[in-house]
């Protein structure tokens, strides 16, 4: 499965004595960096592991800790997907996290593309105005956020939590920098068309930023799949909650019933755990391009 | 997520640069406006709104189960918090979990980085290994790590015991739970940090490995020379980052310890939570976000600086 790096040229000349040994020594050095790397990688899939492993285990054989199971069984996420929390929980995360995600991608990159591609007076008081925001700790304002969507009596509703999340002021900067790297004359051509600003950027800027939007989209949504301080304030009603927010308030309710926590706790990642699979290379390629660029 | 991408400060131009040549366009106000409105109204009331009423609560000593801001304070909240043993607990539970989880965050995150560089092949693999824990949200990773902390029976405790140590209590013992949250947080979250870094690693040019192995430089000599001095501004960027992420933690403690034993893992958030949720005391707990908000706000300010300052530097 891993084989090792060749760094050596493709037509290496007659070398010297000392380059060869150079060389091996590259080698050699390789393969201990593939060994060390995948002893390091199994040891980080062992909790993991050991999740799945117990979940697959009976209640009663969990005191027993060995990686055997006498007596499989799916008995755990059976009680679970029976209970019918989880399906509410399943269903508040999915429309919370996809509202969310595409609030952002929408409003951030209306934002950004008027900062990136138009002219308009104090357009670097507005730029300065939401960069402000890349630095302010959403965590800190949980107290005034909470009166402020009290008194909008939105306690207990998915909008309590959907609409302070959109407004995501790194979201902008990253679309405006792509943006600006999309070449204008595009945009420009449709706008001798006599396509209006909305239409430029609906029809020719949008769909040439594909990579940017769907890692925009796949972060604000696991990003706010995975929030918890924020639902767990302003969600008490369970039929309402989270995955999140549910693991948190029930998980001291099963004590000792280690395989249905672990069952729960598989149950409450997989969703993520498939869209990671399924968009692997995106979010990898999306952390590298927007985080590192220049 | 918030924290991919500051690194865009310091690349993208400033409009300044090229509104300096002045031309606004007639005729693009309205149409802006229109485009922005979206953004703005809802940054304005959710983001920028409640920075300013947290500010200005923190004045008063409002309750919340009423309305309003209560009576005026001054600044007596800023000084009950200053002068409060539970206010500094909590922050130093803060700095020290950022103490705790910063430098292995990060150094591990580079040695693997490094170590994956020089494997071709199987990439996906360790990039599922690493990363895969990163996707988890917090409540799951809790889960988890509460079954390996169990005591007798968890796995952690089995693996003590197999090398004849006596099992500690993980969870249970004041001066090991942060030590223990610490060890989850680096499990966790490493892969953000462990990707920031191949792709940092991806941009030195091959050539220049060549042309030092041509040299005759080995592989240590390599890593020394070459590898460490251009991932100069990868690691500034994940360093950052890192100490932000880890001065907002909460859910950990939230779920695994609630901030115990005895508050000996309380980080300031959670006391806010407490002040503000429990006790209902919001002018207090308002005075005590602002001070988190500037420490938080500060150490991301210090980093735009130096970036800017790079940047105009080169």
């Amino acid at each position: 499965m891993t084989t090792v790096a060749d760094t050596r040229p493709q037509h290496s000349a007659p070398g010297t004595v000392t380059r060869d040994s150079i060389d091996r020594r590259i080698k050699l050095f390789n393969a201990t960096c593939a060994g060390v790397l995948i002893a390091f990688a199994l040891l980080w899939l062992v909790p993991i592991a050991w999740t799945i492993d117990t979940a697959f285990k009976p209640n009663a054989e969990t005191t027993n800790p060995t990686w055997a199971i006498h007596d499989p069984t799916l008995a755990s996420f059976r009680t679970l997907l029976a209970q019918g929390d989880i399906w509410n929980w399943y269903a508040s995360s999915f429309i919370i996290s996809t509202a969310s995600a595409a609030g952002t991608v929408l409003t951030a990159s209306m934002a950004a593309f008027a900062l990136s591609r138009m002219r308009f007076r104090f357009r670097w008081v507005v730029f300065w105005f939401i960069l402000i925001g890349i630095m302010i700790p959403h965590q800190a304002l949980i107290v005034p956020q909470f009166r402020e969507v009290s008194a909008m009596h939105l306690l207990n509703t998915y909008l309590a939590v959907i609409l302070p999340q959109i407004p995501l002021a790194i979201a902008v900067f990253i679309f405006k920098q792509f943006f600006d790297g999309v070449p204008r004359d595009l945009d420009e051509a449709a706008r001798v068309d006599g396509a209006g600003f909305f239409r430029t950027y609906w029809r020719v800027v949008m769909p040439l930023s594909r990579p940017v939007v769907s890692a925009v989209a796949i972060f604000t949504f696991v990003w706010s799949w995975n929030n918890l301080l924020w639902p767990l304030l302003v969600l008490s009603n369970p039929k309402l909650m989270t995955i999140p927010v549910g693991i948190a308030t029930v998980q001291g309710s099963y004590g000792i019933r280690y395989a249905d926590t672990m069952a729960f706790a598989i149950l409450g990642a997989l969703p993520l755990v498939l869209l990671f699979i399924f968009f692997q290379r995106r979010i990898v390629e999306g952390i590298a391009g927007t985080g590192l660029k220049g | 997520m918030t924290t991919t991408t500051a690194e865009d400060l310091a690349t993208t131009r400033t409009p300044t640069q090229d509104a300096v040549r002045g031309e606004h366009q007639a005729g693009h106000a309205r149409p802006a406006l229109l485009l922005m409105a979206p953004f703005l109204i809802l940054y304005v009331l959710f983001i920028i709104g409640p920075s300013i009423y947290m500010i200005v609560m923190s004045f008063f000593n409002g309750s919340l189960v009423q309305s309003g801001l209560g009576p005026f304070a001054g600044f007596r909240n800023y000084a009950e918090a200053l002068g409060n043993p539970a206010f500094w607990a909590s922050m130093w539970h803060t700095l020290w979990f950022t103490i705790l989880t910063t430098p292995p965050l990060v150094v591990l995150a580079f040695v693997f980085a490094l170590l994956g560089d020089r494997v071709r092949r199987g990439r996906w693999f360790f990039r599922l290994a690493f990363f895969l824990p990163y996707i988890l949200p917090s409540a799951v990773m809790a889960l988890i790590w509460m079954w390996l902390y169990t005591p007798e029976i968890g796995l952690l405790g089995r693996v003590v015991a197999a090398f004849g140590f006596p099992e500690p209590s993980w969870l249970g013992n004041p001066n090991l739970a942060m030590w223990s949250l610490a060890f989850a947080t680096v499990w966790w979250t490493l892969g953000f940090n462990f990707v920031l870094y191949l792709a940092g690693l991806q941009d030195i040019p091959r050539e220049l490995y060549e042309a030092a192995s041509i040299d005759g430089a080995g592989p240590w000599q390599q890593i020394r020379k070459i590898t460490i001095p251009m991932l100069a501004r990868t690691t500034s960027l994940v360093v950052v980052l890192q100490i932000i992420a880890s001065l907002k933690v909460f859910d950990q403690m939230y779920i695994m310890t609630s901030g115990g034993p005895n508050f000996s893992t309380r980080p300031v958030l959670e006391y806010v939570y407490d002040v503000g949720f429990t006790d209902f005391r919001v002018g207090y707990a308002a005075a005590v976000s602002t001070l988190f908000f500037i420490l938080v706000l500060a150490v991301s300010g210090v980093w735009v600086f130096l970036t800017r300052h790079q940047e105009q530097g080169l």
